[in-house]
């Protein structure tokens, strides 16, 4: 696993694809996409740096721990649903804002959000997996 | 077509049972893969599969122009998954630590729960 | 009354067990006087009782009703009528008494407080039963004295002897208590109602019902059990292992009696039939003698009267068989007697245990100076259950013979046998402990203290008074309750009378000398008696004893073969279950529609199906476990194109990415582990599991099928197609159901994979290393041999 070739491409399939997995979250609410998705794509990126650079490598670049991660994903799920209750709405009502920033229309709102925190968990998760096995496999 | 390829559910849900009879932890976990692709099959199949345009509205539209797939199948189809997914790493960590604290992967070895043979029950008052 | 009958039968129901609660507290408190005031609530209780005796008497019945189940119909509802408050009187009177004696019977004993809470407690279910006119409040409290008995007789728990007995008890009795809640449902259902006051005059209509039979027959079940009638007494002599103050309350004078007390409550409705006359005849006659022949082998005092019990309770069993004016007025004063005189024996019995610490009646004698109270009190007690006058018991004998019926000679010769055995016995337990030389006993004899000597002294003496003032208790309790007992007026000719050409004096005088006889000759009696008993191998204890150690067995052995821990076993159940689930319905109600099928792919998906049948066929064949996971890949991929042709691009999307990260950490996990990952299965194993295999794959095709062949609605569909765009401001229409429409299902989603997530993490972090030598692992010699490695474990993240 741990040939040069491999250790030097990594990194840059790795950016690739973390970026990618953005893309691919932020235009998942019009275009074939979203949170589910992007997650997945990041923790194949996260798996891929793991496997070339070792796991204390990508724990040192995450800063945090990849279960935090997915934990911050479900608060912040959960937080855009509770937006709603300062229009007097239920839990979970759509909120929209729509930004004019001169020709183009940027929109923002509470599903981006929840989109945001899907990917978030299950990026975090998905990782958290992936270097839980690595490690249980480097130490047995 | 839709029936034919409930044949082909048919099939997976067959080959999903006959692996998860299988003494060995690991084949079993196959075919419980084989069984959440085959029962996300049988959703989309049970929604009516058309030919028709994916369900995603071109821009200016409010409304769908012509006849496209059903997408309330695919939305649950798409959380059976990942969650199939995620209790598939699961069940795959539990196989490994198994195999790491009894050194086996033999289901009918594991005899930890009922040990053999039974121990007799209390027969005084 | 000043209060309401509703205020004053509640105080009167609830007050034993306030009473209950109170006990351990003032014995720990009070010590020693903590049994005196005890006795004031059941004291109190017979007070009020007693000042209802008159209008009871005169036809009144008090009846209280709260709301219980009104939904069901069924109230809590009590009815004070003479029979009841015949038996109250004699559960209250006689528990005061009892609570006074345990106190001193039992000074000094750590769980006192708790003895005397259980005591009062079942004073207060056991009247609770003999007042309750509702059929479910009857059985509910007669489970509550088996519950109660059960916690008396194990009250030693340390012996197993002890334990055996209330164990016993509990099982033989709650048996019959089941049968009698669905002999209670039964009666229900004949006559439409719950209350026995309203059943009044139903009695013709349950007779020609086609379930008399079953009534009948669960009635007596539960009564039998309950009342130790042939062949269900084995519990009663166990149950002498229970204290004897307990012994005196529960197996002499109330709950015993229970059963008769269900007899009697049922007379008017199921008597007279010929079911009834007939087996209670049978059953009654045959504990009788069976009971009578048990007394006289006995050497314990405690046994002696257990038995003598058992063929007592018989006589009233028979009686309560034979119906009719004279034969109810003798069940009741029979009843009356027995329980004085039967408790009086066993207080009696209690003492002597108490004083001189023995019980053998072979091993006492000559008591009579250093136990003169006692003594006086054993010959009140014994002058009643001999049947001489002036004692209740000898208008009960009276009354007994004078008892006309089909059989005139059989009846009466039984009741001569039984009578007589009890009163040789009755001359055995005055004479031998108290008359002749003086016996050396492991304590020195002393007469007991005052608490002790009160019960049977007044209880003896009230079985004199009773009789002498004939006049006031025949119309008073006697005929009140034989009234309600036949369901119609009874005369009453209960009296001292020397009439000569009445058979019954004769009989009586009989009973006297054959008794006396018996009595001479007790220990030959006793000893071929023995003889003949040990000629019989099996007694209904050890058969008790063999159907529990059975039922045990059974129980072993259906768990350990249906939870025999064989996961492939369970998976086995598992999938025939879900085979016939989705097939039979289908098999059974139509729907099965093969019809539909018509080949109409185009190429790219012939395709697609072709790819996703080898992909699976080489799951199946797969030689290791490598290709095996290669091949899962392979069907993973036709699933996604499928996705991708049928318009799903989201679909095919997710499942292109975790067929890929499956694949990969299958395989990580693989080459960790040096596995023997060839698939071993026999060839009969193949069969089977690829039958069952085919059976649910088949199942579930024609499920699909039977819903294709249904007409789509698709509203649902509609609905979100047309408000994707207005209303979510989303054009990717199933990424807005997931987010938008559909969120909180998506919320509980990534809770689910966050959970499985700690899971794994929980799983990888607890990994220690297992010394082989301490787990029941088959692990290879070759893991044994394996150097540990050096590097620690994970740290577990915060």
């Amino acid at each position: 696993m741990n040939t040069l070739i491999f250790r030097t491409a990594a990194p840059l399939i790795v950016i690739v694809m973390l970026v990618f997995a953005v893309f691919v979250l932020l235009r998942g609410h019009n275009e074939p996409g979203g949170g589910f998705i992007a997650g997945l794509i990041a923790a194949a990126a996260i798996a891929v740096y793991g496997m070339s650079a070792g796991v204390p490598a990508v724990e040192r670049a995450l800063r945090l721990p990849p279960l935090s991660i997915a934990g911050v994903g479900i608060l912040l799920a959960i937080a855009s649903g509770l937006l709603s209750a300062v229009v007097a709405a239920p839990f979970l009502t759509g909120l929209w804002t729509f930004i004019h920033l001169g020709e183009t229309e940027v929109a923002l709102s509470t599903p981006m959000l929840f989109d945001f925190g899907v990917f978030l968990v299950v990026f975090g998760t998905v990782s958290a997996i992936f270097l839980a096995l690595e490690t249980a496999g480097e130490a047995g | 077509m839709g029936a034919l390829f409930a044949i082909l559910v048919g099939v997976f849900v067959a080959v999903a049972v006959y692996l998860l009879l299988a003494r060995s932890l690991l084949r079993m976990l196959l075919g419980l893969v084989i069984l959440g692709n085959g029962i996300n099959l049988l959703i989309l199949v049970a929604g009516r599969l058309t030919r028709a345009a994916p369900p995603i509205l071109p821009a200016g539209v409010t409304a769908p122009d012509g006849p496209i797939a059903n997408p309330l199948p695919q939305a649950l189809i798409l959380t059976a998954i990942v969650i199939g997914f995620a209790l598939f790493t699961f069940l795959l960590t539990l196989a490994y630590r198994s195999y790491q604290s009894l050194g086996t992967g033999d289901a009918d070895a594991m005899r930890q729960a009922e040990p053999v043979p039974p121990p007799n029950p209390p027969l005084s008052y | 009354m000043a209060a309401s009958p509703d205020i004053s039968v509640a105080v009167l129901v609830a007050a034993p067990f306030i009473a209950a609660l109170l006990a351990p507290l003032l014995c720990r408190v009070m010590g020693r006087y903590a049994a005196w005031v005890l006795a004031l609530a059941p004291a109190a209780i017979f007070v009020f009782l007693v000042t209802l005796i008159p209008s009871v008497a005169a036809g009144e019945v008090v009846r209280a009703r709260y709301d219980w189940a009104p939904a069901f119909g069924i109230d809590l509802s009590f009815a004070i009528d003479g029979l009841s408050i015949a038996f109250a009187l004699t559960i209250s009177g006689i528990g005061a008494l009892i609570v006074l004696y345990s106190g001193a019977y039992l000074e000094g004993h750590p769980h006192l407080g708790r003895f005397l809470g259980f005591m009062l407690g079942f004073m207060g279910v056991m009247q609770g039963l003999v007042l309750a006119d509702s059929l479910i409040a009857l059985y509910a409290f007669w489970e509550l004295t088996a519950v109660a008995s059960f916690l008396l007789i194990g009250f030693d728990h340390s012996r197993m002897v002890a334990r055996r007995a209330a164990f016993q008890a509990l099982i033989v009795t709650s048996a019959g208590g089941l049968c009698l809640l669905l002999g209670a449902l039964l009666l229900q259902q004949v006559t439409g109602q719950w209350d026995l006051g309203a059943m009044a005059g139903q009695g013709p209509t349950i007779a020609g019902s086609f379930l008399l039979l079953p009534i009948c027959f669960l009635i007596f079940i539960a009564a039998f059990t309950k009342s130790a009638q042939v062949p269900f007494h084995f519990w009663l002599p166990n149950a002498m292992e229970a204290p004897t103050p307990v012994s005196a309350y529960l197996h002499s004078a109330t709950m015993v009696q229970a059963g008769i007390y269900l007899l009697a409550r049922l007379s008017p409705l199921l008597g007279g039939t010929p079911v009834w006359t007939t087996t209670l005849v049978i059953f009654g006659g045959a504990t009788m003698v069976w009971g009578s022949i048990g007394a006289l082998k006995q050497t314990d005092l405690k046994q002696m009267l257990a038995q003598s019990t058992i063929a007592s309770l018989g006589v009233l069993v028979l009686l309560l068989g034979f119906g009719g004016e004279t034969a109810t007025i003798a069940a009741i004063v029979y009843f009356l007697a027995h329980a004085l005189y039967k408790a009086g024996f066993f207080l009696i019995a209690g003492l002597i245990d108490h004083e001189t610490g023995s019980r053998d009646i072979t091993a006492l004698g000559g008591l009579r100076d250093k136990m003169a109270a006692s003594f006086i009190a054993a010959i009140l007690a014994g002058v009643s259950m001999l049947g001489l006058p002036p004692a209740l018991g000898y208008l009960a004998k009276e009354e007994m013979y004078g008892v006309p019926g089909p059989l005139q000679w059989l009846e009466i010769v039984a009741l001569l046998a039984g009578n007589t055995a009890l009163g040789a016995l009755a001359i055995a337990l005055v004479a031998r402990p108290f008359m002749g030389p003086l016996i050396p006993t492991p304590k020195p004899p002393h007469e007991g203290p005052v608490a002790m000597l009160a019960g049977p002294l007044i209880l003896g003496i009230l079985g004199i008074a009773a009789a002498v003032l004939i006049g006031w208790t025949a119309t008073q309790l006697i005929v009140p309750a034989a009234t309600v007992l036949a369901g119609h007026p009874v005369d009453n000719h209960l009296g001292f009378r020397l009439d000569l050409a009445d058979p019954a004096i004769w009989l009586s005088l009989a009973t006297w000398a054959l008794s006396a006889l018996i009595y001479w000759r007790l220990d030959t009696v006793r000893t071929t008696l023995r003889r003949l008993d040990s000629l019989l191998g099996w007694t209904a204890d050890t058969v008790f004893d063999l159907a529990m150690a059975g039922l045990l067995r059974l129980a072993h052995g259906f768990a350990s073969t249906w939870q025999n821990g064989r996961l492939r076993f369970y998976l086995l159940v598992i999938f025939l279950g879900l085979a016939a689930a989705l097939i039979l319905p289908l098999v059974i109600l139509g729907g099965l529609s093969w019809s539909l099928i018509s080949p109409d792919l185009r190429p790219p998906e012939w395709g697609v199906f072709a790819l996703a049948i080898i992909g699976l066929a080489a799951v199946v064949f797969a030689p290791n476990l490598l290709v095996g996971i290669l091949a899962l890949g392979v069907q993973g991929l036709a699933i996604a194109l499928l996705y991708l042709l049928f318009g799903a691009p989201d679909l095919s999307f997710t499942q292109f990415m975790v067929e890929t990260l499956s694949v990969v950490m299958f395989a990580l996990v693989m080459i960790r582990l040096r596995l023997d990952t060839h698939e071993r299965r026999t060839v009969p194993a193949a069969l089977r599991d690829g039958g069952l295999a085919l059976l649910c794959g088949g199942g579930v095709t024609a499920v699909l099928l039977a819903i294709l062949a249904k007409p789509f609605d698709d509203r649902l569909g509609a609905f979100f197609a047309a408000n994707a765009v207005p209303l979510a401001h989303g054009r990717n229409i199933v990424n807005v159901i997931l987010v938008d429409f559909r969120g909180l299902d998506t919320l509980g989603e990534i809770s689910v994979v966050l959970t499985a997530g700690i899971g794994v993490f929980i799983l990888i972090a607890t990994a220690r290393r297992v010394l082989p030598t301490e787990t029941t692992s088959l692990a290879k010699p070759r893991r044994t041999r394996r150097p540990r490695a050096a590097k620690p474990a994970p740290e577990a993240a915060p």
